[in-house]
């Protein structure tokens, strides 16, 4: 715990990414509402491939990768925070090989079970679903993203729920990691809150932040609040901006319909 | 317990869309209802619920040290939440911590979203407050105190319970797994019981801490001391005693059969029938005599590639699957190649700069 802040790494981790959404690029550009249907297309038609098609899947690379370059957004900082989950997509894929025996192929002399195959597809779309996601986030800052959402008619409640929070997360991630720094500074070689400890040192920051929650309401309400955040200020999403999202979608629905890998190879192996 | 994308199927992904969308609309007609009751509550409860969610963000950050473990256990954020806003505002509060951390950090996928929200927020702000929290506050003989660590602890157990359960249902119903749906519920629950009785206790430590300095942030706690007690202790109990026989009896009588509960799925039982659940044929098992069936059993388990014959159609599935292979190898170095440019080009423009 003295030296590990997952706190502190948190509120540095929600900075970055911001600062990532606040650059510009053509992607940067792109109005939000397209961006998200085009991620939530993207991750759809991703999952929709059977577990054998390792090969047809394996196109789908190409939209993040160019995704990726047209935003000037490195991958590896995205591949850094999929450590967490695919762990977990791992431990569900990992028991396919066990399961499914039969060899699908043989490469060369060794044969490749149908649960290999399996496995490196649901790990596949494990990456692919992540670095899409990741990509509009990293594009789109959360204001922008909520703005679509209630284009969507998403209740307004909830997308201003969503921000508020957004912006009151960065506050208290500071505040739990200034308690953890001191804590730990007052109990060295301790991982972690020790029981006797549990209940006040949340607890106290549960009071005073809703102490604070009072304070803040009430100086919303000074400057104006009314019970919603002003919605769009009528910023219409561009003809351009969809067509060239109606591209990008009958290239994605294009890749989910042909194995164009194995046609590749195909005429490769053929010619 | 967030489920990655990868772990569902756009069908059952769409389905818990729409269970938990269907959620929140009630939740959100149920807040409307109130705050039209209370004009003065509407406004003032969204800073509320921001914060506490933002709370519960950052609470699930902290590591809480477990004695004599050495491991470390985190907070119930739907308990939490439902404790001190109620459940209909609970449950939207939890939806906004967990659309960011799926946004932002990865946690669960965006297409998965319904379902953890179904998994996380339903079961922990309705399941565990209806059933748990509220019958136990309601009674009187207790202490607040005991009330609110029995009412956290079991609460928790219950909902990471029902939680568990959906996530095994619906990796299931994906088919993104061949892990037998026995073994995989075998395999979570038992888990999920221990991160439940840990995560209960931390958040009853905060709530025993928030009634003891501010008992007026625990509306169920006040409404018990006030009013009449609507629910017996004894009744809840009786609940949870029989939710538990009938689970724990079903899945004993899953494993019974068998002492290994994977590999009873794996090659099935004699009552039930060998060939039965994966359609494994026994005798390609080798199951002549204990001792070969025990060998076969560990050299089956333990060998990644058994050297099965080939079927038919070898030639064609060969050919296919090598040409599908190269045409993957390009795709892969194309887009490596495509990475590789870019990040070129963005050196040599920095470089101008």
């Amino acid at each position: 715990m003295s030296r590990f802040d997952p706190t502190g790494e948190a509120g540095l981790s929600l900075r970055m990414v911001e600062e990532l959404a606040a650059a510009d690029s053509l992607l940067h550009r792109l109005s939000p509402l397209p961006k998200l249907l085009l991620t939530v297309l993207y991750i759809a038609l991703t999952l929709s491939f059977p577990k054998y098609a390792l090969s047809a899947l394996s196109v789908m690379a190409l939209f993040p990768a160019f995704g990726y370059q047209l935003a000037g957004i490195s991958p590896a900082v995205c591949f850094r925070r999929m450590r967490f989950i695919l762990p977990l997509v791992c431990a569900v894929g990992i028991f396919n090989p066990f399961f499914d025996r039969d060899p699908l192929f043989f490469l060369g002399n060794f044969p490749v079970s149908g649960g290999i195959v399996s496995m490196l597809t649901l790990l596949l779309k494990g990456v692919f679903a992540l670095t899409a996601a990741f990509l509009l986030i990293a594009t789109t800052p959360l204001e922008d993203l909520c703005r679509a959402l209630r284009r969507l008619h998403c209740p307004r409640i909830l997308v201003s729920l969503l921000l508020l929070t957004f912006r009151y997360i960065t506050v208290l991630l500071e505040e739990a990691s200034l308690m953890t720094q001191a804590y730990s500074l007052r109990a060295p070689g301790q991982r972690g809150v020790h029981i006797s400890a549990w209940g006040s040192f949340l607890g106290q920051l549960l009071l005073r932040s809703m102490d604070r929650a009072e304070s803040l309401f009430d100086s919303m309400l000074m400057r104006g609040f009314t019970g919603e955040f002003p919605g769009d200020s009528g910023s219409g999403t561009p003809p351009a901006a969809w067509a060239a999202a109606l591209i990008c979608a009958v290239m994605m629905a294009l890749a989910r319909m042909y194995d164009i890998p194995a046609m590749l190879g195909g005429i490769i192996l053929g010619g | 317990m967030h489920m990655a994308d990868a772990l569902i199927s756009p069908a059952v992904g769409a389905a818990m869309y729409a269970a938990s969308a269907a959620t929140a609309g009630i939740s959100i007609y149920r807040l409307r209802r109130e705050d039209s009751l209370r004009p003065g509550l509407t406004s003032k409860r969204l800073p509320t619920m921001a914060v506490a969610s933002a709370l519960v963000f950052a609470g699930q950050m902290v590591n809480y040290s477990i004695p004599g473990t050495g491991s470390s256990g985190h907070l119930c954020g739907g308990l939490l939440l439902t404790a001190l806003l109620g459940p209909w505002a609970g449950f939207l509060s939890m939806a906004a911590v967990l659309i960011i951390q799926c946004l932002f950090f990865a946690d669960g996928g965006l297409l998965a979203l319904g379902a953890n929200l179904w998994n996380m927020a339903f079961y922990g702000c309705f399941a565990g407050y209806y059933l748990v929290y509220r019958p136990i506050m309601g009674s009187k003989r207790l202490r607040p105190a005991v009330k609110l660590t029995l009412a956290s602890v079991l609460g928790c157990v219950l909902s990471l319970q029902l939680g568990a359960f959906s996530v095994v249902i619906e990796t299931s119903l994906s088919g993104v797994t061949e892990l037998p749906f026995e073994a995989f519920l075998a395999l979570m629950q038992p888990i999920h019981l221990a991160i439940g009785a840990v995560e209960g206790l931390i958040t009853a430590a905060v709530l025993v801490f928030v009634y003891n300095a501010r008992p007026e942030l625990l509306p169920d706690v006040q409404s018990s001391e006030g009013g009449p007690g609507r629910f017996s202790l004894r009744g809840t109990l009786a609940v949870l005693a029989i939710a538990a026989l009938v689970t724990g009896g079903g899945l004993s009588l899953l494993a019974s059969s068998s002492p290994d509960g994977l590999e009873w799925s794996l090659f099935g039982n004699s009552e039930g029938g060998y060939s039965e659940n994966l359609g494994l044929n026994e005798d390609s098992y080798g199951i002549e005599s204990p001792a070969s069936k025990a060998a076969g059993g560990i050299q089956e388990k333990t060998a990644f590639l058994p050297d099965y014959g080939f079927s038919d159609g070898s030639a064609e599935a060969l050919g296919t699957s090598v040409s599908g292979i190269l045409g993957a190898a390009m795709v892969g170095a194309l887009a490596g190649l495509v990475c590789l440019c870019g990040s070129l080009l963005r050196r040599r423009g920095a470089g101008r700069k």
